[in-house]
């Protein structure tokens, strides 16, 4: 009924979706999964109309369309269930369920809120919910919530002519096991009135729920399985499948680090509603890496090391010492550098140029009573730049202008100048270019071989297990195994995949 | 690489090439404009304005607004007033105690401003329009709303002495520009304002004090807000509750005119500076060429809104508060 047929989709640099072929029936339940960045989420938006195909076609019921606008693909019949709960929290349930379309309860230029109210009774009775339609959203709980998305994405019944197909991203993610059972009896019962595509990281839910399951990996549909052939570790199987170069990621220079210098070390951490119960010793060169979906608490871990978080229980110990304080100061004057993922938000300072960006974290030491010593930090700064080979004309450009690679630098060159000796880098390659990709592998090789411990999010599982000496994984804020590396004793990408969903 | 009038470098000197077309067109339409006569009083009414403008622009830098500074400088003015005659009412005397005292008036009206804004949580801009008015009910409190007269010739030379056709006060300001590019430039507090205008998030992150930022640039503002209200003074020889009147309007138009970025981390003092003389001739220029003076407030106006959707790449910027 619905079909794509050769859909690609092709960003900037990145071919995002690459003759993708997805078709639905009515009445079915239909799964996707794939990994991080295997293009699932791309596919969702050319579904719902958010992202346009830049080739193939898409048809319903043998009828070519084309949306332009999310708007325009709910007008054939399609909704969404957003992951990240897309309900405005301080309207009421009712004005979330019709909002943008208002107007049928429109009497001379004023909302007839008693109609609106009989109507949203009658679409939250779908889902089986019964509260107050003027209930104010936030008072609801996340699993209620989810039950209201759902039913305004149903709205589209009676305004719709034809079948409605509805996309569910990740709405597991926030629920408990009860609550996960009842949306799926619910979700079973609704195939009378809708198709369902689920999307989810968690494996076992999609093979219980799903008819068929589609399996994506690197923009491409790598299989399609029938529930009664679907085995989790087949799948699984397929969503990684490719092997890892060796050289690429320098292992002949891994060396091994120094067991007897704990650098960190997190005992029994817990922050509720990010991860629980944590346990890892990060040592002198040493690189861990933190494995998990996303939302598993690999950021969180990470920032709570940097003092952005703390943690309602258990203790951090940098060098030996337990953290009291959190807070960054403290971290940074601990010799722990921070590279988050978004460097263009947070990693350099758009505007400033290269000195004084390598300069930020250590102020104190360039300057005399508050007076910088400019001489001082240009000589830094080239100094860096030519150990590190950052491409830049001079001292004087701004941050801003440098390619992503080179703003990488730029903030690794902060870090490693001010002596920071544990680096927390959280996606350090993402959305770099192969070259440069090298050049921060090189880069980490060598701050091990310096005696810094790094405590890695890495951008893919292949190179998270190229990379590593150890490599915990986490699933839903908890531990799940804890992998030794040496070269050669790697785990594979299968393993990790095994233990994350 | 990219054709030589790309829109980077043109914004960078749009407010040059404004302010000299500016010229031209108040020179083309009436001669005497262009007279070193009429640039001295040019000069002279900028002063005072670009002192508080200088001030405020540490505070735009940071991505921060400071609205007070019409209470600021009545509150300093006054309070100078009171101190010079009570200390003798001369310069040659104990008199000039007065002068560094009113600059820690300043900070210390600054350090409430960043105290109130920092430590109670509230937008710069509600803290400091509400101390505003604090500050101009205090000077109303303190005077009654009598105006103080300073008549002391040393003082009043700051407007009197001439060199080189310009007034002393001139060249003052031109030393406390120099100071706040110092500042600006070269101190940890000058990067440290740029660093959490251009990223919040990132100074916190880089192990910066970014409160303590915060309440160090909104005294140094009140120390620059000090420095105007003195020029104020000097210039009309009067202390009153109105002394601070109209510098919000002037002082922001300015920066922004200049250049300054509202959201912070770009632009600087110079960028005040040209924005400061870009408001001042129009306004000198429009009496000069005999245009009413409440024009001279509607086109002030549109030219803000000018520079600022000149100076904003819309494309980037999906919802506007």
């Amino acid at each position: 009924m619905y079909e794509l047929t050769k859909v690609d989709k092709v960003f900037p640099g990145v071919h995002a979706l690459k003759a993708v072929d997805f078709r639905i029936e009515r009445g079915e339940i239909v799964g996707l999964v794939g990994e991080n960045g295997a293009g699932k989420s791309t596919l969702m938006k050319v579904i719902y109309g958010a992202y346009q195909a830049d080739g193939g076609t898409v048809a319903i019921d043998g009828k070519p369309v084309r949306f332009q606008s999310p708007r325009q693909a709910m007008d054939h019949g399609i909704g969404m269930v957003f992951q990240e709960q897309s309900l405005i929290t301080n309207l009421t349930v009712m004005e979330n369920i019709f909002l943008g379309y208002e107007r049928q309860f429109v009497r001379f230029g004023v909302i007839d809120w008693t109609a609106m109210a009989r109507a949203a009774r009658q679409q939250l009775a779908k889902v089986k919910l019964d509260i107050d339609p003027a209930t104010v959203t936030a008072k609801l709980s996340f699993a209620q919530r989810q039950l209201v998305e759902l039913a305004k994405v149903l709205t589209l019944e009676e305004r719709v002519e034809g079948d409605l197909v509805i996309l569910l991203d990740e709405p597991t993610s926030v629920l408990s096991r009860t609550e996960v059972e009842l949306l799926f009896s619910l979700v079973r019962e609704l195939t009378s009135r809708a198709s369902f595509i689920f999307v989810s990281h968690r494996m076992d839910e999609v093979l219980e729920l799903s008819d068929r399951v589609y399996v994506m990996k690197d923009g491409e549909v790598v299989d399609m399985v029938p529930r009664a052939e679907a085995r989790v570790d087949a799948i699984q199987r397929k969503m990684v499948g490719r092997d890892i170069d060796k050289q690429y990621y320098r292992e002949q220079k891994q060396q091994p680090y120094d067991p007897d210098r704990v650098l960190v070390s997190l005992d029994r951490v817990s922050l509720p509603g990010r991860y629980s119960d944590i346990s890892l010793d990060l040592h002198a060169g040493e690189v861990l890496c933190l494995v998990g979906t996303e939302g598993a608490g690999r950021e969180a871990i990470l920032r709570t090391v940097f003092g952005l978080e703390k943690p309602d229980s258990g203790t951090v110990r940098i060098k030996g010492q337990a953290r009291r304080d959190f807070g960054a100061r403290a971290a940074v004057e601990a010799g722990v550098g921070y590279v988050p993922r978004e460097r263009k938000i947070e990693g350099i300072v758009g505007g400033m140029n290269v000195y004084e960006n390598m300069t930020l974290s250590q102020m104190g030491r360039y300057s005399t009573a508050g007076i910088l010593h400019l001489g001082k930090e240009r000589a830094l700064a080239r100094d860096w730049i030519r150990r590190l080979g950052i491409k830049t004309p001079d001292v004087f450009k701004d941050c801003g202008g440098l390619s992503g690679g080179n703003q990488q630098k730029v903030v690794l060159a902060k870090w490693r100048s001010g002596g920071s000796d544990i680096i927390l880098l959280d996606h350090p390659t993402r959305g770099l270019d192969i070259g440069a990709k090298e050049d921060v592998y090189d880069m980490v090789r060598e701050m091990c071989a310096d005696g810094a411990g790094i405590l890695l999010v890495a951008d893919t599982l292949e190179e998270a297990i190229g990379l590593s000496h150890t490599i915990l994984v986490l699933k839903d804020g908890e531990a799940r195994h804890l992998f030794r590396g040496a070269p050669g004793s790697k785990p594979s990408l299968f393993d990790l995949v095994h233990h994350m969903t | 690489m990219t054709g030589f009038p790309n829109r980077e470098v043109l914004l960078r000197w749009a407010p040059l090439i404004v302010l000299l077309i500016l010229m031209l067109f108040f020179t083309a339409l009436e001669p005497r404009f262009f007279s070193v006569r009429n640039f001295a009083r040019i000069a002279i009414s900028a002063a005072p304005a670009l002192m508080v403008a200088v001030g405020v622009t540490f505070i735009i830098l940071m991505g921060s607004i400071d609205l007070s500074m019409e209470g600021a400088v009545s509150v300093c003015a006054v309070s100078f007033a009171f101190v010079f005659l009570w200390l003798g009412g001369s310069l040659g005397g104990w008199g000039w105690l007065a002068l560094p005292l009113t600059l820690v008036a300043g900070a210390v009206l600054g350090l409430v401003n960043g105290l109130v804004h920092v430590r109670l949580r509230i937008p710069s801009f509600m803290a400091s329009l509400a101390l505003g008015f604090v500050g101009t009910g205090l000077a109303m409190l303190m005077t009654g709303g009598d105006r103080i007269r300073i008549e002391d010739p040393a003082f009043r030379a700051l407007l009197t002495t001439r060199w080189l056709d310009f007034p002393v006060m001139i060249y003052v300001a031109g030393l406390f520009l120099l100071l706040g590019w110092f500042i600006q430039s070269r101190t940890t507090l000058g990067r440290n304002l740029y660093a959490v205008g251009g990223g919040e998030d990132l100074a916190h992150g880089s192990g910066l004090n970014v409160a303590r930022v915060r309440i160090m640039g909104f005294m140094l503002a009140g120390v620059f807000y000090a420095v105007g209200a003195l020029m104020a003074v000097a210039r009309i020889g009067i202390a009153e509750t109105a002394t601070g009147n109209g510098f919000m309007f002037t002082s922001i138009t300015a920066v922004v005119v200049g250049g300054t970025a509202l959201w912070g981390g770009t632009g600087g003092v110079w960028n005040t500076l040209v924005g400061v003389l870009i408001v001042s001739v129009i306004g000198n220029g429009m009496v000069v060429i005999g245009l009413p003076g409440y024009l001279q407030d509607g086109i002030l106006g549109l030219l803000v809104i000018i520079a600022v959707v000149l100076s904003t790449d819309r494309r980037s910027v999906s919802i506007v508060k």
